[in-house]
């Protein structure tokens, strides 16, 4: 680690964070060519980019289970880091000024919401695909579950890229997510409660 | 003597760190798994109160709402030179129509609702096309034939309607969509309209009409979709 700089995300954080990642984006594209009739026209083999769509889900769900289950004690102290909101946290969220841990209070949100999108999308995925052939599996609200996750997910990654990528404060963090590592004395100025192993 | 009893001093409320987020998680997924049973009535009741919010918003979305499904590996492409509607069964003259003879049939307009049975719905389409009956008058059904057998071009697509659904006063079929001829996605160069049923009914990129003695098992209909596709009380809804 470069001198000044402190570790803010174990290799199991990244790793779980960028396959998630790359799952979403993969299923975002695949998933639009379905839905906009547009794309839909330009490739035109539904079926196959259907089954490329229905599997690459079952593989992204599963590669997520296998970083969770390989990662076991490092990333379950991360959960509950995500888990724990004090009252600095309640604070910062009603938009006063609170210093924050390793996580902030909107960090930890985006991150259990991402989690537990994570999950609907795969029940209502699977229930959309079974519901295709069988009809004790189909509900009339599936297809609205599944695409109102999918814009919300969508409002909430333009957030995340906007506070990763361009906005002066907070870009460096994009750091912390890459190469592990980020400047301490920005490690202090925006958590100023956590403590850096 | 008896004392007052002795009120402790409250100490500042300690900083005591909650588990909220696995509360979080877990009301969002409960509320999603519980949104199968009540997502689509919530949509429609928002979308209905406030029809201004549906205008509004349909146009935004970037499909208008349309979901476009197909079975095969390629979208049909309608060729006008050498595409026909043919007519045939048990009827006492096939009949085969060119596209321009096609649209030289009385015209008819409609606005209606669209309904698939996944649970998108799409309000107020405006159809312009051609009563059922004056294809089929030409070709003199006989009377034996008591359903009809609709061929799309995205083979092995085929449904069928019995008689009776297909007299329906709002059944047509559609070469133009919205002031539009029918796009190619929606079925160009005519598709079927039945409003009163479910979206796999109304086979899209049709290319013959064939009257049979009775309605069987259409392609979805063999995937254990309802033969009898009426919307809302079909296919395990409002039963």
């Amino acid at each position: 680690m470069k001198a000044g700089y402190v570790r803010r995300f174990s290799p199991a954080e990244r790793l779980l964070h960028w396959v998630n990642a790359a799952g979403f984006l993969f299923l975002l594209a695949t998933g639009l060519i379905l839905y906009l009739p547009r794309l839909s026209m330009l490739v035109s083999r539904r079926q196959t980019i259907q089954s490329i769509h229905f599997w690459g889900g079952v593989a992204w769900l599963g590669a997520l289970a296998v970083v969770v289950v390989l990662g076991g004690r490092r990333l379950l102290a991360t959960a509950r880091e995500l888990d724990t909101f004090d009252n600095d946290d309640l604070r910062w969220l009603r938009g006063r000024k609170a210093p924050q841990g390793r996580f902030n209070a909107g960090q930890k949100i985006n991150a259990i919401l991402t989690a537990a999108f994570a999950i609907l999308f795969g029940v209502s995925g699977l229930l959309l695909w079974f519901g295709e052939q069988d009809t004790r599996y189909r509900f009339a609200s599936t297809v609205i579950l599944h695409d109102g996750l999918m814009y919300i997910s969508l409002f909430l990654l333009v957030g995340h890229l906007y506070l990763t990528l361009i906005h002066p404060a907070t870009r460096h963090s994009l750091r912390g997510m890459t190469l592990g590592d980020v400047r301490g004395e920005w490690a202090t100025r925006h958590h100023a409660k956590w403590r850096p192993e | 003597m008896d004392l007052p009893p002795v009120t402790e001093h409250q100490p500042p409320e300690p900083d005591q760190p909650r588990r909220y987020g696995r509360g979080l998680f877990l009301a969002t997924v409960a509320g999603g798994i519980s949104s199968l049973f009540w997502g689509k009535a919530a949509w429609d009741h928002v979308t209905g109160v406030v029809s201004p919010v549906a205008n509004a918003v349909a146009p935004i979305l970037p499909t208008g709402g349309w979901r476009i499904y197909t079975i095969s590996g390629h979208m049909p492409v309608f060729d006008p030179g050498t595409w026909r509607l043919h007519i045939g069964g048990l009827v006492d003259q096939p009949v085969s129509l060119s596209y321009n003879e096609l649209r030289a049939l009385p015209r008819v307009d409609q606005v209606s609702t669209f309904h698939c049975v996944t649970g998108w719905t799409v309000q107020n389409v405006h159809w312009g096309g051609v009563r059922l009956g004056d294809v089929l008058g030409p070709a003199q059904p006989q009377a034996k034939g008591h359903a009809l057998r609709f061929v799309s071009m995205e083979v092995p697509y085929v449904d069928y309607l019995t008689m009776q659904q297909a007299s329906l006063h709002d059944v047509m079929l559609a070469y133009e969509m919205d002031g539009k001829p029918l796009p190619q996605e929606h079925g160009a160069p005519v598709r079927l309209i039945i409003p009163e049923m479910y979206g796999y009914k109304n086979v899209k990129w049709l290319q013959g009409i064939d009257v049979v003695p009775q309605a069987v098992n259409g392609y979805w209909e063999n995937l254990g979709y309802d033969r009898n596709a009426w919307v809302g009380r079909s296919n395990g809804y409002g039963t």
